[in-house]
């Protein structure tokens, strides 16, 4: 028994080994590739004039590959190889390469876009695997950038990828938008999308922008053609009450998914002027009740603090602006951590581990969502989310009554505690606070969590 | 979630004698507006003549905790751009669209 399970983990850890061995292989091969491709057309920005094998260059400019490679594009009368022509010479820069980032980046890849950028700081995830399907499990734990750009590479060998391992920000947004003629903005926060609709203005560059959360979707096209820019449409940044992340709201893999897919339509119509591009109009997308609308908005603004007539908003500025104080929310994905309560309102993971232990009496009372008790609980722990707690405060009463009668029949003496738990810590604070207020002095916060008790306590504990 | 039929009138007219007529309007929820509502749309009577504006007000009142977002938002009426002077007519569909930022 003992040798199959040591066998076992040899097995497993060689599979491992050699599997991050292949995809280290599979990223060199493919960087030669574009280095080699790079090399045999010095002169063109990575773009295909003529392929090497074939010394016949066609007087429209595509190369015999090409012409295979794209045939069903170059088929279409609307497109042609005019349309080719012109993606093969443009530049579009993606911002995030996460679930509107992986399929726009594909769709970009496939096409023949001349050279395509990637920004992303993060790394790969397990929980991200559902939607960014750009990514493979061999590269969790590494960059999102260079797993994307590998993948890319593997589709289209011809398309010059350019890997910007980095989180954008205002000291660096202006240089590296500089380099492309289109930016795709498939980002996941507030102060992402001011700061990234600001610098395509300074820089006049058209600003393909998609989000998507839970089951709905919003496709615009901004800053083209005269038409608005996300500050036109939002001057005043939403209450950070209303920004909500996937990673709290969830969202169904397949709805960043579509709107990564029309980003990259919009972004080629653009940059092969095919077509009206979706400016001056906004497409809302509703998974749930299978509908897609398309809504005019407004025009551009002409007292837009950025791109409006007597807009002062240059360069300067815009590295000057401070977009997490604008916005009040973090450009970083990193959640929220209030600390709201004093220290001695609060116990630690370690702590209340020792206590559950040593067998203290107590309430535990989970503040999350019923949905998310429904995934994974601490034993013996009550839900009551924070929404509907004070119509509830009876259960914790009771809760506590029947706990200092199981406690006196064992005759040990110390008070019943009362403890709050949420996912990450927040919610819990906010709930001990009322609870403080509603005659429960003694109620402490679980600092961290749920997040905390699996980071600190016990690793087996499932993390969503 | 499904529409919720309007069972409110305005109490607050003044008079009585003129009966005023009313225009019946269907307001569409997206994105955050839906969480804060509960619903995704919701039918309401308001007298001829109201504006976006007037019908903002009476959904915010019915609904007080859309105020959070009404700061930032698109409006669109019959899915055309829409400013809050506009008036509106019956049957008309005012769609009040927050920002999602999630990808």
């Amino acid at each position: 028994m003992a040798s199959s399970t040591t066998e076992s983990s040899r097995i497993l850890h060689e599979i491992e080994t050699l599997k991050s061995a292949k995809s280290d292989l599979e990223r060199r091969i493919s960087a030669l590739e574009s280095q080699l491709h790079g090399l045999n057309h010095p002169h063109n920005n990575g773009v295909c004039i003529a392929s090497s094998t074939s010394p016949s260059a066609f007087p429209h400019g595509l190369s015999p590959d090409m012409i295979y490679r794209y045939s069903r594009h170059l088929l279409l009368p609307s497109f042609g190889v005019q349309g080719q022509l012109r993606l093969s010479k443009s530049s579009i820069l993606v911002v995030g390469a996460g679930g509107l980032g992986s399929p726009a980046l594909l769709y970009l890849a496939a096409s023949g876009v001349g050279r395509l950028g990637i920004v992303d700081h993060d790394v790969v995830e397990l929980n991200n695997m559902h939607r960014q399907i750009i990514h493979t499990e061999a590269y969790i734990g590494r960059s999102k950038v260079e797993s994307a750009a590998a993948t890319c590479r593997l589709i289209n060998s011809t398309v010059e990828i350019v890997e910007h391992k980095e989180a954008l920000r205002t000291s660096n947004a202006l240089e590296i938008f500089s380099k492309y003629d289109i930016i795709v903005d498939a980002t996941d926060n507030a102060p992402s999308r001011y700061m990234i609709s600001d610098c395509c203005v300074v820089l006049g560059k058209p600003l393909v922008s998609g989000a998507a959360l839970g089951l709905e979707g919003q496709l615009t096209v901004y800053n083209y053609n005269g038409g608005p820019c996300y500050r036109c449409l939002f001057p005043t940044p939403p209450p950070t009450t209303a920004c909500q992340r996937c990673a709290d709201s969830g969202v169904l893999g397949v709805v960043p998914g579509i709107i990564g897919c029309l980003q990259a339509l919009e972004a080629i119509k653009v940059s092969s002027a095919v077509g009206e591009p979706l400016s001056g109009r906004m497409l809302l997308f509703d998974a749930l009740a299978a509908r897609i609308r398309i809504v005019k908005i407004r025009g551009r603004s002409l007292q837009c603090e950025v791109c409006g007539e007597n807009s002062k908003f240059k360069a300067a500025q815009f590295q000057e602006f401070d977009y997490e104080k604008f916005t009040q929310s973090p450009l970083s994905t990193s959640p929220l951590r209030l600390k709201l309560l004093e220290p001695n309102s609060r116990i630690s993971t370690k702590e209340y581990g020792d206590r559950l232990r040593n067998g203290e009496s107590h309430v535990l009372v989970d503040v999350r969502p019923e949905h998310h008790f429904k995934i994974v609980a601490l034993p013996n722990s009550l839900n009551i989310p924070l929404a509907s707690l004070d119509g509830r405060l009876e259960e914790v009463v009771s809760a506590l009554k029947e706990e200092e009668h199981k406690q006196s029949s064992e005759s040990s003496g110390a008070d019943v505690q009362l403890y709050v738990v949420c996912r990450r810590g927040n919610d819990s604070q906010r709930a001990v606070k009322y609870l403080q207020e509603k005659g429960f002095p003694s109620a402490k916060d679980i600092i961290g969590g749920l997040e905390g008790w699996a980071h600190e306590v016990d690793p087996t504990f499932p993390s969503y | 979630m499904k529409g919720e039929e309007d069972g409110f009138g305005f109490a607050d007219r003044s008079g009585g004698e003129k009966v005023e007529q009313l225009v019946q309007i269907k307001a569409l929820f997206f994105a955050r507006a839906r969480d804060l509502t509960g619903i995704n749309d919701v039918l309401l009577e308001v007298p001829s003549g109201s504006t976006t504006k007037d019908c903002l007000d009476k959904i915010v009142a019915n609904f007080p905790r859309l105020e959070e977002i009404l700061g930032c938002v698109v409006l669109a009426l019959n899915e055309d751009y829409t400013t809050e002077s506009t008036i509106v007519k019956d049957k008309d569909e005012l769609a009040i669209i927050p920002p999602i930022s999630g990808g």
